[in-house]
């Protein structure tokens, strides 16, 4: 209920697994792990062989929380309980907010956010047609922020553009993940997945060794995830706030002990874009939950 | 001579006597009193398996303290210090989050360890399976027997990218923490 100002109905697809128990009408939670083993054993019976196409998509596609505790789902599909909402609120208020010297706000040309950012986060990561920049929901409002509305830019990792991140995010909930990899797109794809297969850090590992190869195993007591990034900005408990996706990266490249690049480093931005074509087709779910 | 053979890793006086003598083909490894009737039985294996000496290739492995040893077949037969691996300590190595951390990987029989992980072999029993020499190989670099392979190579620091700045130069774990790692899995029979 406490959602209402925000002037339309939203229905989360619920992602707490239930299967019907024959002993009564009871319905009993499955331990995430054995419904992922369920999954996957199911699908390599049903799926085609995986092409060899050289641009590899883990099959099937399994949202980030799929690989997250019974509690953390609860809490993600319950608006009321789930953390990041309140910065979608904060986002909501923001995006009303006139700037100080313009006066201008978000809403003064975009309007009213449910209409007109309806489907952008789905898009993102994108190149923005004048400049050529790879831009992703973070930048195109700093951007939007220091040409359109006279501001300073936000600083990463700020509740302000945490909040409006999300609150732009939470405009496309449920709608599918779908980004443009041709044409100016197609370097920063490249890029993005070269990066993903690399080895680096002085553990030499690469993403696609753990997101690709290995999710769904345990490392440590945590499941590997495929690294999908349809739930972000996230909440994570380890941070204790709502966090960006470049800063969830960041905490990979220092697990393996690679250098940790600036919050928006072309090669992250990249990355973002290859990540999300990974992901084509996953329903957004910002604000997500994660351990 | 006593000290040298105390400690395998050679350190030359300057890189360019070690690349003129490795150049020359007279690098060799000081061989402490204990093993050294063991060079003719390496003579031998090296026919039949076609050993490779691996030595630090740049001054940035000399500077790491990255020991010289050399590999048979699957295994690195000599221990890369002169000093026994201590299987206590080396428990506390595998079993460390911020030293060796092989459970984020590996299960090993230690039931006081809730969280392990489950991509590479369970150690329980190792030391029945593979020998020193072979456990020492897999520590040191696995990716010699397997270049596909997710585990990190434990010492090494040649032919890595975008190594954190505060890493460069390191290897995960030092010549003697590997042979401490080999010391105890060795007793997991």
């Amino acid at each position: 209920m406490r959602w209402l100002f925000l002037g339309q109905t939203k229905v989360r697809i619920p992602t707490d697994w239930r299967i019907p128990v024959a002993v009564g009408a009871r319905q009993r939670r499955l331990d995430p792990t054995c419904m992922l083993a369920i999954v996957m054993a199911a699908w390599s019976i049903l799926a085609p062989a995986r092409s060899g196409a050289e641009e590899r998509r883990p099959v099937p596609v399994l949202p980030g929380h799929t690989f997250q505790s019974a509690e953390s789902q609860r809490l993600q599909n319950d608006d009321g309980a789930n953390p990041g909402m309140l910065w979608v609120e904060q986002g909501a208020a923001l995006w009303t907010a006139p700037a100080e010297v313009s006066g201008k706000s978000c809403a003064s040309c975009h309007g009213d956010a449910a209409q007109s950012m309806k489907g952008v986060a789905a898009r993102y990561p994108a190149v923005e047609t004048q400049t050529g920049r790879l831009l992703n929901i973070e930048l195109r409002i700093n951007q939007c922020r220091t040409a359109n509305q006279g501001a300073p830019a936000l600083a990463w990792e700020s509740d302000a553009l945490l909040g409006l991140t999300a609150f732009v995010s939470w405009q496309s909930l449920g709608l599918p993940k779908t980004v443009h990899i041709d044409g100016p797109a197609r370097p920063f794809f490249e890029a993005g997945r070269t990066f993903f297969a690399e080895r680096q850090g002085q553990l030499n590992v690469a993403c696609t060794l753990c997101h690709d190869d290995n999710a769904g195993r345990r490392l440590r007591g945590d499941l590997i995830s495929q690294g999908q990034t349809e739930g972000w900005p996230a909440y994570r408990l380890e941070w204790q706030k709502l966090g960006s996706l470049s800063r969830r990266i960041r905490a990979c490249s220092m697990g393996v002990r690679a250098e940790i690049l600036d919050f928006g480093a072309p090669e992250y931005l990249a990355l973002e874009l290859y990540l999300a074509w990974r992901g084509e087709g996953l329903a957004l779910s910002s604000p997500g939950v994660r351990r | 001579m006593r000290a040298q053979s105390q400690n395998h890793v050679v350190i030359p006086a300057s890189c360019e006597a070690r690349a003129s003598s490795a150049k020359a083909g007279t690098y060799v490894r000081v061989e402490g009193k204990r093993r050294v009737s063991w060079v003719p039985a390496f003579a031998g294996m090296t026919l039949v398996f076609g050993a490779a000496v691996v030595m630090p290739n740049d001054c940035q492995a000399e500077t790491a303290g990255i020991a010289a040893y050399r590999i048979v077949g699957d295994a690195i037969p000599e221990p890369l210090t002169g000093t026994a691996g201590d299987a206590v300590r080396g428990r506390r190595i595998v079993l460390d989050r911020a030293t060796g951390n092989c459970l984020i990987c590996h299960k090993v029989p230690e039931p006081d360890e809730p969280f392990q992980g489950e991509l590479g072999p369970d150690l329980a029993g190792v030391g029945a399976r593979l020998n020193s020499g072979a456990l020492r190989l897999r520590i040191v670099d696995q990716s010699r027997l397997n270049p596909a392979t997710v585990m990190p190579p434990y010492h090494r620091v040649e032919n890595l990218r975008r190594v954190a700045s505060q890493y460069q130069g390191k290897p995960v774990l030092a010549a003697q923490d590997i042979e401490d790692v080999v010391a105890y899995l060795g007793h997991l029979k």
